[in-house]
């Protein structure tokens, strides 16, 4: 059994606009006057063609659109994308095609198309409950057209899950903990909580680099917002499945954890990244960013995806490291083992575990409730011990 | 050859950004020394940390030829000197090699402490000395007031000072002409065996180890074969050059004149500054005098941060020590450090200096320790010993008295900032030994500890008196008092190189003000750590640095596995500034930073 198969293959198809762009955002999205559809629906065959052509046979556990906002796509893009996967590679019986949905009027109104192109999870960036917490993150919605779509995609999708940003400018602890009580209630299983990161190159990047972004909870207020929403979605039964990610059991996105297993995955669009395995040996993949390159790129003969060099096998181990560490679960010593041809070095272990940082339990390593929100000076001692 | 009643050899002396390197600038533009599209601000100021601080740290010698008003060219020699009192070695040494001196004076500013202590070296060195009042051209300036002071303050003529602006211009033509009508020529005998003095010598990665010399007597030439006669070390001349200021080869210095050797020298120790070059046959009998040795005050450990590099910190230091005959090194060893060097320097900027240019120029990652004074421990066995690390204290019991060098400090402060600076030595155990007012300035004289003055005396003067304070100091004498050694404990770890020794009057203060700051310097870790300061067994102040509760990625995605593999090699990198003491990371800066005061 080669390594991937452990957590299995998947399909990102990145869709790179978006209505506007929001101050917190670096994803790669752009807002783009004209798309031809029809246009970038070919380039996304034509490159699917050519990444089966890489790795063909394979079983397609899971195809994810994801943004920008692919909620702009219209369904028969997303369709002729899905036809293409599906006769490139074997589709699993219980394929999951997940597409990232903003919660607007116009969206919701694609919601039945996208069901019928095949899709059967969304997942909707609703971000807040509240419409000043929604100006101030530059959100096009309001809360009443984020619950009008979430009641829809509840009613047009067996899973939905939705976003929350939080730990955002001036909130407090009891603002979130009314707002995420709601969220659990509205809840069908699944949400993604993440704490407002300020990234560089965005609006707020700048604006932090520059001090004038206010409001922003200190480390240990931090904390506490983090262990707040460990116990509301604990005792709501929706334990923190990866740092972000909250699932009532069974209910966890199963594309995503192709990657925090460490499985293979193409990744198709502008920006997109993949890991394929050849012949035991897995290759990083990473396309080009510009919207209108990668166009032209998927369009000539020779298309996107190159696979030149390999990852050592220490740039697997790390990656293992810092994709499955972020699960509850753990990973497997033996499979980081193998990967390194020789075994983890233990002491790194030893002192985290005396920390009660880590947990060891038979093959399984994972990181504690107390280890999670310290989870990348966990994985610096971690990294450092390879 | 030139001729000797054509050459003038000078130094630019005055206190600390009086305006030295901005009159260099003017000299060598309007001698058309250097292209006016090639000129820069202070361009003798090569060093990147020069410019950055805006300061002369290292002294710099020019060659530029004046036609006078008589009708004759004349070549000058140039020295442009540092203005802090840690580089006074630079000024003394240069003023060995020249006859006189310009002395420079801000006119909005008079006489400041390293005025006196300058000018006392040029009279002392027999120089003729033109007094030049630059800045004339801000609103505050003050000549005539400035001049009286002069002759008040140090005692010379100042009734033909010169009036210029370095900034403008004005005046420089006047500056010029003084040098050759009232500053005497070199003398000395060409037809005698050479006698050369070593002034100068420095690495260079292309040339190799480059020798600066000025010629006292006889003739050198490319292809001479010569000996340094304190070394006995004997080269053959490969280069001979002037600075103007780019090396321009040169067939032969005769007496009087000033430039720079090349001889593929491989020894470094080799070269002495202070020492006389002479050939290697006929040479001559008796050398130079040489120069006194500096004197270090402040020492330091030096440790690279990858015990990897201790040859390369090694090889630097080697080639540094060569650019500076003030620095002096041996090797050390430390429990916690391994492998590094004890250096001495003149203060704690020069520590910070040398510190920054080894880790700039020879490309190293370097931990300071703490650094400490020279204290005499008077054992009960008569022994006397000296301690420049605090970590290598012996056992009190066979200790029977501690000393630790005074300094007799110079400071001139506009009076209304006399109170502060009179509660800033009181507060640094100082003793009054005079005041006196020349005109609205104050001059104290205060007998302190060095030890108190060494670290960031210089810092609280300036910042409690808005930078209008100037400082002077020379050590006096070694005095008993009852003195301690304190250890800092991180993590319940005693850190050696963070000791110090302390008054005990002052130890409570020090040790509270010490873990106050390691706290803010000590990144937060996934555990708690205590930070203590003892005397022996005893905790005089104790903080907690609470442990690390928030370091997670929000978002990690497919794509984000290689931008996150990236951001910890970054992080990796950080890392390498800091050191590991027990399981506490402990950044390099800590070592110096912990010990400046904020009171
Ligand atoms: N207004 C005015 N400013 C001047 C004049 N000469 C120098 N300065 C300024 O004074 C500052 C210090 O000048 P420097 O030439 O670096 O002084 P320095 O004496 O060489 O300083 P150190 O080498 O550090 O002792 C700079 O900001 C100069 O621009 C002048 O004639 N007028
Ligand atoms: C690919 S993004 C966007 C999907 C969709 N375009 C949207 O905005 O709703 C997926 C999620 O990442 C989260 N996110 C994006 N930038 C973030 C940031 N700087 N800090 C925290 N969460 C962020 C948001 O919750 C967002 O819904
Ligand atoms: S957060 Fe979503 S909608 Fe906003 S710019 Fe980013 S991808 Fe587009
Ligand atoms: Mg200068």
């Amino acid at each position: 059994m080669e390594d991937w198969q452990a957590a299995g293959f998947g399909l990102y198809v990145h869709w790179p606009f978006c209505q506007s762009k929001c101050p917190y955002c670096d994803f790669n999205s752009h807002v783009a006057a004209q798309i031809d559809q029809r246009r970038w629906a070919e380039a996304y065959i034509a490159e699917i063609k050519r990444t089966a052509a890489l790795v063909p046979g394979r079983t397609l556990r899971t195809i994810f659109f994801g943004g920008g906002t692919p909620s702009l796509m219209e369904p028969e893009t997303v369709e002729a994308v899905i036809q293409a996967a599906l006769s490139s590679w074997n589709a699993a019986n219980d394929i999951e095609i997940t597409l990232e949905a903003n919660p607007g009027s116009v969206e919701a109104a694609r919601f039945a198309g996208y069901r019928q192109a095949g899709v059967n999870r969304v997942s909707l960036g609703v971000q807040a409950l509240n419409d000043t917490d929604l100006r101030r993150l530059g959100r096009m919605h309001s809360v009443t057209e984020a619950r009008a779509a979430l009641d829809i995609a509840q009613a047009s999708f067996d899973r939905v899950s939705f976003d929350l940003i939080y730990a955002r400018q001036d909130q407090t602890l009891a603002q979130w903990e009314a707002e995420l009580t709601e969220a659990l209630r509205l809840s069908s299983g699944h949400l993604s909580l993440y704490q407002l990161t300020i990234e560089d190159g965005t609006v707020f990047g700048e604006r932090h680099a520059r001090g004038l972004l206010r409001g922003l909870p200190t480390e240990d207020l931090g904390a506490d917002f983090f262990d707040l929403t460990q116990d509301l979605c604990n005792a709501a039964g929706m334990p923190a499945y990866e740092v972000s990610n909250h699932a009532k059991p069974g209910q966890e996105a199963r594309h995503n954890l192709i990657y925090w297993q460490a499985g293979d995955y193409a990744g198709i669009g502008p920006g997109a990244h993949g890991r394929l395995t050849r012949d035991s040996v897995r290759f990083p993949t990473a396309a080009e960013r510009t919207p209108g390159l990668w166009l032209a790129a998927a369009e000539s003969p020779l298309g996107v995806t190159d696979m030149e060099h390999a990852l050592t096998p220490e740039e697997q181990a790390i990656e293992y490291l810092l994709m499955g560490l972020r699960l509850s679960s753990g990973i497997s010593l033996a499979r980081l083992s193998a990967m390194l041809t020789h075994p983890y070095p233990a002491t790194a272990i030893d002192d985290l575990e005396s920390l009660g940082l880590v947990h060891v339990q038979e093959d399984v390593l994972s990181v504690t409730a107390k280890g999670r929100p310290l989870l990348n000076a966990v994985l610096e001692k971690l990294v450092g011990a390879l | 050859m030139t001729q000797l009643d054509l050459i003038r050899n000078f130094s630019i002396v005055a206190h600390i950004d009086h305006g030295k390197s901005t009159l260099a600038d003017r000299l060598i533009q309007m001698t058309g020394t250097v292209a006016d599209r090639d000129m820069k601000a202070q361009m003798l100021d090569s060093m990147d940390i020069e410019r950055e601080r805006g300061i002369t740290i290292k002294a710099n010698t020019v060659r530029i030829e004046y036609p006078a008003k008589d009708g004759k060219t004349y070549i000058l020699n140039l020295i442009d000197t540092p203005g802090h009192v840690d580089f006074a070695y630079e000024v003394s040494r240069s003023m060995r090699a020249v006859e006189g001196s310009l002395l420079v004076v801000d006119a909005s500013q008079g006489v400041e402490a390293q005025t006196l202590a300058n000018v006392y070296q040029a009279i002392d060195a027999g120089h003729d000395i033109v007094p030049v009042l630059n800045k004339i051209d801000l609103p505050a300036a003050e000549p005539d007031r400035v001049k009286a002071q002069i002759e008040d303050v140090i005692g010379i003529d100042a009734s033909d000072a010169i009036p210029i602006s370095a900034k403008s211009g004005l005046g420089i033509a006047d500056v010029l002409e003084a040098i050759v009508t009232r500053l005497p020529p070199p003398k000395g005998d060409r037809d005698a065996p050479l006698k050369a003095m070593l002034v100068d010598s420095w690495y260079d990665a292309y040339l190799g180890v480059v020798v600066m010399i000025r010629v006292m007597d006889g003739v050198i030439r490319k292809g001479d074969r010569v000996r340094m006669m304190q070394t006995n070390a004997v080269y053959g001349i490969d280069k001979l050059a002037v600075l103007k200021p780019q090396m321009v080869d040169i067939a032969e210095l005769g007496p009087g004149e000033i430039g720079i050797f090349t001889a593929s020298i491989k020894q470094v120790r080799d070269t002495r500054v202070g020492d006389t070059i002479t050939h290697e046959r006929k040479g001559c009998e008796t050398a130079l005098p040489g120069f006194k040795p500096a004197q270090p005050v402040v020492f330091c450990g030096l440790f690279p941060v990858d015990a990897n590099d201790f040859e390369p910190l090694r090889d630097a230091i080697e080639k540094l020590a060569l650019n500076d005959a003030s620095f002096s090194y041996e090797m050390e060893t430390s429990a916690a450090l391994g492998f590094g060097f004890r250096c001495g320097f003149l203060g704690l900027l020069h520590l910070e200096v040398i510190r920054d240019r080894l880790e700039r120029e020879y490309d190293l990652d370097l931990i300071t320790t703490a650094p400490s004074v020279v204290f005499k421990l008077h054992m009960k066995d008569g022994e006397v010993r000296d301690l420049h690390n605090p970590a290598d204290m012996p056992d009190l019991t066979y200790i029977d008295h501690i000393e630790e060098p005074r300094i007799k400090a110079t400071i001139m402060v506009p009076d209304e900032y006399l109170g502060d600076i009179l509660k800033l030595c009181q507060d640094r155990r100082g003793i009054q030994l005079d005041l006196s007012y020349a005109g609205s300035r104050a001059m104290v004289v205060y007998d302190l500890p060095l030890a108190e003055v060494v670290f960031d005396f210089y810092d609280r003067l300036k910042s409690v008196t808005k930078g209008y304070a100037s400082f002077d100091y020379t050590i006096s004498e070694y005095r008993e008092d009852f003195l301690v050694k304190m250890s800092i404990l991180v993590n319940e770890e005693p850190v050696d190189a963070l000791s110090m020794m302390v008054h005990r009057d002052r130890a409570e203060a020090r040790g509270r003000a010490m873990v106050e700051k390691l706290k803010e310097l000590i990144p937060r870790h996934m555990f708690k750590i205590p930070i203590q300061a003892a005397i022996g067994a005893r905790v005089i102040a104790r903080e907690t640095l609470s442990a690390m509760r928030k370091d997670v990625t929000a978002k990690c995605y497919g794509g984000d596995a290689t931008r996150k593999k990236k951001l910890l090699e970054k992080q990796k990198a950080g890392k390498k500034r800091m050191r590991q003491f027990g399981k506490v990371e402990i950044p390099q800066e800590a070592f110096i930073s912990a010990l400046k005061m904020d009171s």
